[in-house]
């Protein structure tokens, strides 16, 4: 095993009914790396982060975390090694208000061990961590329900949910789809920071320009399967790359 | 020039103190305490004063109440947290049992028996419904709707813990009022205590597990413990209902095991207002007087108690106690517009 292998995924595949979702992908993540996936719509993307935190089982392959083999583990279990994930379509209870959405994380067991017993007010760390995703504190957003938030709030909220349990490894899937220029403007230097700051980040996005800007290396999907891995120059140079997404190649017969 | 017909809406205003938080109160008067106390200590007064007034019949229907009433809050907090359960009577059977078998084979008195049943009770519920807290829904209730039948028809057959006739002659609860504050003291406390958690952050995560169990299992919480745990306290709840019942009629039969007490709990705590538990609550001191003052009309009473129900869920379907409590934390007047 390498030493500096944080992430490992072997030859990982996975179809619902007669769809191949994932095919055969391997990569690996070193500690501190940023990894881009892109792809075209049902490339695959989401399912790999269902494989990868547990919510889906593979038909084959492996994950291996930290060199331990995780693959198949329940997602709690896997969330509770560091593995913080967002939603697509985030998943928030929206009869609770904005602050009271992380005590959900802020009350497991894993955070509970990382902050060494010594334990403030679970609502202060929460309202903390929310003035930091930009919601002010003074201001009564953090108190409001869930429900009544404007979407690049929920969006972000659900970003703050991930990051209470203090990731070791942040997956963040499509976080800036349905997100308005300005959120995404100001939501990024956050994950630039969570990056600087040292955390693994796998990030799932359609928006090429702001991705590119941030990550050091990125992995393109189409039909569940790999077709290219690099620098972003690199892989918008590739050949399959500009097939998958322009659809160029169409010879029948 | 047509006549302006004054129009009149209702204006709405909130009555409430102002709050610093959801159980921090900024009390500036008397009366804004009485406000506040008067609502929890009255139903609390009223009930332990009731034993002294109602004597006989009366005083039989307010100890069957109160059992239903337990029934109820154990149905309501499994319901937190997205478990829906048609068999009460199984966790009341299992607590019956229980106690019936000790008092009856080893003629252990009450004070022993009570405990290992509400304990023991809450163990097997848990134990044999953990199996099954992956299912959602109609799902895990149509197992627990089962469940109470089986263990019915496996005394039925087998003819143990006294088949078809039960065990007799058990030992009695203390003489007097004894009984009756018991299971008043029981319900009130569970009724209090669980209305405390529900709010505290344990609370919130069952909540959160009814909601969206995949976002509460991507925050590292193992969601199929805490429904075991939530089995545990709501067994342990319906078993000390059943062992109370035994005690009290001296007797364990089959019928503890009877599709009435997997119903009526769900009927109480949809008529209060699920998610309360003040409303399981209220809703089981309205049903089992109500059922019980219907017994003089014999063949309809049922017809009766259903168009009741039926007339009560179409008419407050949010629950009696949500009714009550917005109208308690709101003043209405008509306010004239145009």
């Amino acid at each position: 095993m390498e030493g500096d292998t944080f992430l490992k995924i072997e030859k990982l595949s996975k179809h619902f009914g007669g769809v191949q979702a994932v095919w055969d992908v391997s990569f690996s993540l070193r500690k501190g790396e940023f990894l881009g996936v892109i792809g075209p719509n049902g490339s695959g993307k989401t399912t790999l982060v269902n494989l990868i935190t547990g919510f889906v089982k593979p038909d084959s392959g492996k994950v291996i975390y930290q060199g331990k083999d995780i693959t198949g583990k329940m997602p709690y279990t896997i969330a509770g090694l560091g593995i913080s994930r967002t939603f697509q379509m985030v998943r928030l209870f929206y009869n609770l208000p904005a602050y009271k959405n992380l005590i959900i994380p802020l009350s497991s067991s894993r955070v509970k061990k990382l902050r060494g017993g010594e334990y403030g007010e679970r609502d202060d760390v929460a309202v903390d961590l929310l003035d930091d995703m930009g919601f002010e504190r003074d201001s009564f957003v953090p108190y409001k329900l869930a429900g009544s938030l404007p979407h690049g709030y929920l969006k972000r909220l659900d970003l703050a949910r991930a990051m209470a349990l203090r990731p070791d490894l942040l997956i963040l899937d499509e976080l800036f789809s349905g997100m308005a220029m300005s959120e995404v403007a100001s939501t990024l230097p956050l994950i630039e920071k969570f990056h600087e700051e040292g955390l693994t980040i796998i990030m799932i996005e359609h928006r090429l320009k702001e991705l590119f800007r941030v990550v050091d290396r990125v992995m393109v999907l189409n039909f569940g399967e790999k077709i290219a891995e690099g620098s972003p120059q690199e892989v918008m140079s590739a050949e399959t790359v500009k097939k998958a997404y322009l659809g160029i190649e169409v010879e029948i017969g | 020039m047509a006549e302006v017909e004054a129009k009149y809406r209702k204006k709405r205003l909130d009555r409430g103190i102002k709050a610093r938080a959801d159980t921090i109160f900024a009390i500036a008067s008397y009366k804004e305490i009485l406000y506040l106390v008067l609502p929890r200590a009255l139903p609390v007064i009223l009930l332990l004063a009731l034993p002294l007034v109602l004597t006989g019949y009366w005083g039989k229907v307010l100890v069957y109440a109160c059992v239903y009433g337990l029934l109820a809050l154990s149905w309501d907090f499994l319901a937190s947290c997205g478990l829906f359960s048609l068999g009460q009577a199984f966790f009341l059977g299992i607590g019956a049992y229980i106690a019936g078998t000790l008092s009856y084979y080893f003629h252990w008195p009450p004070v022993i028996t009570l405990p290992i049943a509400t304990i023991g009770g809450g163990v097997i519920s848990a134990a044999l419904l953990s199996p099954v807290v992956r299912l959602r829904g109609v799902y895990f209730a149509m197992v627990t709707l089962m469940l109470p039948m089986l263990f019915m028809k496996m005394i039925e057959t087998t003819g143990i813990f006294g088949g078809t006739h039960g065990l007799s002659a058990l030992k009695p609860l203390a003489k007097g009022w004894g009984g009756t504050y018991l299971v008043i003291g029981v319900f009130l406390v569970s009724l209090f205590i669980f209305r405390r958690i529900i709010n505290e952050d344990y609370g919130l995560v069952l909540r959160a597990i009814r909601d969206d169990d995949r976002a509460v299992m991507s925050a590292a919480i193992n969601i199929y413990w805490r429904k075991i745990q939530a089995l545990f306290v709501a067994g342990a709840v319906g078993a000390f209902a059943g062992a109370f019942m035994t005690h009290h009629y001296q007797f364990v039969g089959m019928s503890v095991f009877a599709l009435d007490y997997s119903i009526l709990p769900v009927a109480a705590a949809a008529l209060g207002g699920p998610g309360t538990f003040a409303g399981a609550a209220l809703g089981s001191m309205i049903l089992v007087p109500l059922s019980e003052a219907l017994r003089a009309l014999s063949g309809l009473r049922i017809a009766i108690y259903c168009v009741i129900m039926i007339l009560s869920v179409i008419a407050l379907p949010e629950g009696i106690f949500h009714y009550i409590e917005r109208k308690y934390h709101q003043f209405e007047r008509l306010v004239r517009v145009g």
